[in-house]
């Protein structure tokens, strides 16, 4: 039996004003204008057979399969192209539509070889179905005449891409495929070569997919109505048994999913129609790439040590919890209570989060709790709530489709964020203008049918400039809508960024030094943001990861204030947030400093709320952050530490000076899927728990929360939530949950933005946008609508103030690190996927200019050093970047790209300036000293587990 | 705590609040910013260091904004 489908309506949902009411097959319904007659019969259940129609893309009209009859029209038009008209009197099955519609089946039939039983699509197959549904009984023509699948199936199938297959043989050439790549993926890879009988769907210039344009996000293999494009997994395993709806786990867009699940396999990830962050549509993450939960890496069996020269010992869970109570009690009564601490995952649940937070100021009774959100976002939570009032994005994603002024900044939406980036260019294709500011030519600047206006290509480092830049344009050229600032804003605070801002040393001429970009230019951008409509700004961790990260956030929120730019669709400050849970693990209070909801430890009131629910009172002092955490360690205060599902040897900075402090404490307990970086220097292992086998929920940027629902059993037999609840029992504090509805519902009652979520209104509304409480028990999409959430706005100054990492004769390159699609973040998780066809080791950008000087060719080994170390990768000549910047992705752990980063950091936050770090390139003929320890760091490490680390004990 | 790395901390936070007109209200801006963000063994620390006489490598708005901190704690 294959799954019922969802019902599709064939054409998209169309918004109006205005309503039609027409009657099909004499019932009366109305609809929204500009609605297909399809959809309206739809609508009311009158299903018209359809081949070439399918309601995620516009309308094609090349099957003649849907035709109709319609009162006082000639001929039979096809339903899914003709628009509704008021008092339309429509007929969907008559004698003659059926004489017609078996004729066209006929004619698809005559074509398509009849292997249905053996079929991968069979009982899941939309030309299966029509030929049912027209009644098709027998195919005058014969099956010799001049077909396709004879010839093609000669021609052999394309299963160059891991994940599908294309067999033309299959193909009825209804267009779908290239309408989904063009519509919803917007990468316009496909086109139909050829004409006639030999029209057929080709990748790029028929080439292979692996070797086209295609991103494999998997739009077509979905839009496809036959076995034609189809996942390897149905192949292999065939059509599943039940689907549950869960959310994936990469990166922080919160796609939702229907995992379909054979058995406890899941046989394959297909995109949720009604998710309220994807609509349908994914990324070859998200869609593809979860085989890494059943890695044979894995570990399942707890493990302990006693020092990270010993062989690992698999142990029982309780010996392994008791061990770790047991040492965290030891360290605490010998060197103090703040001796110990915890780090949150931002891939884990929310409730996980919460519940690690809890431990440490519950159980371990201090504030040393934080999260790799230090990392990345954690300017945005700090520049955000000075300045609007709430640490989150303003909008949802949706709302990108009301812009008409698009500022992407230091961000790479088609890379980081697919799906949304996808969005973002179906509205740039609708004509909306684009800025970008990005040192690189992200993809953004030029692809198919988009081309940004302005591309503000600056120097790494000079966000500030720019922006306050920008800033002076808007007051000095008279752009600042005043009403607006005067309703909303603190008018103080306005008048004094307002005379900052106008000084001479901040307008685009006098920063054009430091940021290398055209007075001209930055004017132009400035007017266009200021006057082009509704304009929004996207930004990412260029903007963030820099010693003056929060001060570009603030001034991201200034310039959005000036503008009137805040409050209503279209608009608005929107960061695109990493990983799936950074926006969770934050609101979760797992900074050191704040508890659930943003509230600062020392806010006795909300102490007193926590003591009450807890039984234990919150320490009112900050506790230390992850780069504080190593200060103290290697000053001998801070040495034992409990590290869920992060890897902070390879995601944070300096790795050397990271080694050492982990070397310098006494009990490390990682707890995660894989042996991890952090791992090898752990003497506790805690097997993790991949979301596909646990109950939780995530929340993406745009403050949405999803449900994670359980696919299949834990491999190692508890979920990280009970991990967690172990431990806290084991030291003393019982957590004493069965389900993390339970945790879920701790959440609702402490916090206020939370106090309406709950997992049965969860059901209910299928995600929820945070705040939900009773001022909006329908959560709340679009934030700071009548006011902010601080009262008024707030303006700062936002001085620049140059990175000290600045180049010099040794150093005269600056590096700069970023991403790519189809690897996620310190890539634990895709590089254990085929993901790695696409990128299977990181390489290092440079200009050609800058390459020929130090004679480096495409492909050569070079070395990369700075004052915090060195690494060496292969070069990559690419005019992306400008003279005198290069730049790497940090996916695999040994291509040592922390390595070279330094300690320095964002004023306010300590998140690390990845982006910015001084070095010089050279070329070499043999990897680092670095690389080489950590060569045998590793293969001496992976000697040390236990033979079958897969076998219980 | 390396304690060139606290100067250095305090010293940006100095930066950031150093062009506000309003003399108090920068010099609140950086006390009540190491005072909600720095954990006492940081703060303690800068304290200690800013009290220990000679060149202490703090601009002179750190030095003031660190008296304030240094009072609340007194009071506390
Ligand atoms: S997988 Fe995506 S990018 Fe590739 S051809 Fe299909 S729709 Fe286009
Ligand atoms: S590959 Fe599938 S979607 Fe594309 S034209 Fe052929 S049948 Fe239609
Ligand atoms: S990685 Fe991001 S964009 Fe891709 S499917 Fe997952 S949530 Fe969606
Ligand atoms: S479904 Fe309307 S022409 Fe194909």
């Amino acid at each position: 039996m294959s799954l019922p489908r969802n019902t599709d309506y064939g054409t998209p949902a169309r918004e109006s004003e205005k309503e039609v009411t027409l009657s099909i097959d004499g019932i009366e319904v109305t609809v929204p204008a500009g609605t297909s007659v399809m959809r309206a019969a739809q609508e009311c259940d009158a299903s018209i057979p359809k081949l070439c129609a399918t309601d995620s893309l516009e309308p094609f009209g090349s099957c003649r399969l849907c035709l109709v009859e319609i009162e006082g029209r000639r001929g039979y038009p096809a339903s899914c192209t003709t628009l509704v008209e008021p008092g339309m009197q429509v007929r969907t099955q008559t004698p003659k539509l059926a004489e017609i519609r078996r004729g066209v089946m006929e004619l698809y039939i005559s074509d398509h070889p009849l292997d249905c039983l053996t079929c991968s699509a069979n009982g899941n197959c939309e030309l299966q179905d029509m030929t049912g549904v027209v009644g098709l009984r027998e195919v005058r023509y014969g099956m010799k005449g001049k077909n396709h699948f004879d010839l093609l199936s000669a021609l052999s199938k394309d299963e160059s891409n891991p994940y599908f297959t294309y067999d033309p043989s299959k193909c009825i050439v209804c267009n779908r495929c290239v309408r989904a790549c063009e519509e919803t993926q917007g990468t316009f890879a496909l086109t139909i070569s050829g004409r006639g009988f030999d029209s057929r769907v080709s990748p790029g210039e028929s080439q292979p997919f692996m070797e086209s344009e295609c991103v494999s996000c998997g739009a077509c293999v979905q839009a496809c109505p036959t076995a034609t494009l189809m996942e390897k997994g149905v192949i292999e395993h065939g059509q599943a048994e039940k689907k549950v709806t869960t959310t994936c786990a990469y990166c922080g867009v919160g796609c939702s999913f229907d995992a379909e699940v054979k058995g406890t396999t899941v046989v394959r990830m297909v995109p949720n129609k009604d998710g309220g962050a994807n609509h349908g549509h994914s990324c070859v993450k998200g869609r593809f790439a979860f085989g890494y939960a059943t890695h044979p890496d894995r570990i399942t069996t707890p493990m302990i040590r006693k020092s990270i020269e010993d062989a690992w010992q698999p142990v029982s869970w309780d010996e392994a919890i008791g061990y770790a109570a047991s040492e965290f009690k030891r360290i605490q009564a010998k060197y103090g209570r703040d001796s110990i601490g915890g780090i949150v995952s931002s891939r884990c649940t929310n409730e996980e989060g919460y519940l690690v937070q809890k431990l440490v100021r519950a159980a371990f009774g201090n504030n040393n709790v934080d999260t790799c959100a230090r990392v990345c976002h954690s300017p945005t939570g700090y520049g955000l709530k000075q300045t609007l009032g709430e640490s989150a994005g303003t909008q949802t994603f949706d709302s990108v489709m009301k812009s008409d002024v698009i500022m992407v900044m230091g961000a790479n939406p088609t890379d980081g964020h697919p799906v949304f980036g996808s969005q973002m260019k179906r509205r740039l294709r609708q004509g909306a203008k684009l800025i970008v500011v990005d040192p690189r030519a992200i993809d953004l600047v030029r692809s198919p049918h988009i081309q940004a206006t302005h591309h503000l290509k600056l120097k790494p480092g000079s966000n500030v400039a720019i922006i306050t830049a920008m800033a002076h344009v808007v007051v000095t050229e008279g752009l600042v809508q005043e009403d607006f600032v005067r309703e909303r804003c603190e008018w103080v605070s306005f008048e004094q960024w307002r005379d900052f801002v106008s000084k001479p040393e901040n307008s685009p001429e006098a920063m054009e030094i430091h940021t290398g970009v055209p007075a001209a230019e930055v004017r132009a951008a400035a007017r266009l943001f200021a006057t082009g409509g509704n304009a929004a700004i996207y930004y990412g961790l260029g903007v963030t990861e820099h010693s003056q990260g929060s001060t570009t956030v603030i001034g991201i929120a200034n310039l959005a204030m000036a503008t009137g730019n805040i409050g209503r669709e279209g608009v608005g400050v929107n960061p695109l947030r990493g990983q799936n849970n950074v926006q969770g693990s934050c609101d979760m209070g797992s900074f050191p400093h704040e508890l659930p909801g943003y509230r600062h430890v020392s806010d006795s009131a909300t102490r007193a709320l926590f003591k009450d629910a807890w039984g234990v009172e919150p320490q009112p002092e900050p506790g230390l952050r992850i780069p504080n955490m190593f200060e103290a360690a290697m000053e001998g205060s801070f040495m034992g530490l409990y590290c869920e599902g992060e890897d902070i040897v390879q995601s944070d900075p300096n790795t050397q000076h990271v080694e050492a402090a982990l070397r310098a404490m006494e009990c490390v307990v990682v707890q995660d899927l894989f042996l991890n970086e952090t791992a090898k220097f752990a003497h506790v292992f805690l097997p993790g728990s991949s979301f596909l086998e646990k109950d939780g929920t995530f929340t993406n940027a745009e403050r949405r929360i999803s449900r994670v629902r359980k696919a299949m059993p834990p491999l190692a037999g508890k979920a990280d939530w009970e991990v967690t609840c172990m431990l806290s029992n084991a030291l003393g504090y019982p957590m004493d949950y069965t389900h993390p509805s339970e945790i879920m519902d701790e959440i609702a009652r402490l916090t206020p933005t939370f106090h309406g979520v709950s997992y049965q209104h969860l059901d209910e509304l299928g995600s929820i946008q945070w705040p939900c409480n009773e001022q909006a028990p329908e959560g709340t999409p679009i934030m700071h609508i009548d006011e902010f959430v601080r009262g008024k706005g707030r303006f700062m100054l936002t001085e620049y103030v140059p990175t000290e990492e600045r180049t010099s004769s040794r150093f005269p390159l600056i590096l700069t690190t970023g991403r790519i699609l189809s690897q996620y973040n310190v890539g634990a998780q895709t590089r254990r996927t085929p993901n790695s066809m696409w990128h299977d080791e990181d390489r290092l950008e440079i200009h050609p200019t800058d390459a020929e000087l130090r004679g480096i060719n495409e492909g050569d080994w070079v070395g990369i050093s700075s004052r915090a170390g060195e690494t060496v990768l292969r070069a990559v000549v690419s005019e992306r970047m400008q003279p005198g910047v290069v730049y790497t992705t940090f996916h695999f752990p040994e291509s040592g790209a922390n390595v070279i980063t330094t300690d320095n950091s964002d004023w306010a936050t300590n998140c690390p300036e990845y982006k910015v770090t001084a070095v010089q390139v050279t070329r070499v003929t043999q990897p680092s000293e670095w690389q080489q320890r950590y060569r045998d760091f590793t293969k001496q490490q992976l000697d040390l587990l236990p033979k079958s680390p897969r076998e219980k004990v | 705590m390396d304690i060139q790395n606290l100067v250095k901390m305090a010293n940006q936070i100095g930066q950031f609040f150093q062009s506000y007109p309003n003399h108090e209200e920068a010099v609140d801006g950086v006390a009540g910013h190491i005072q909600r963000f720095w954990e006492p063994r940081m703060r303690n620390a800068i304290l200690a260091h800013a009290q220990s006489g000679g060149e202490t490598g703090l601009l002179p708005l750190v030095v003031e904004a660190l008296q304030r901190v240094h009072g609340t704690q007194q009071a506390a």
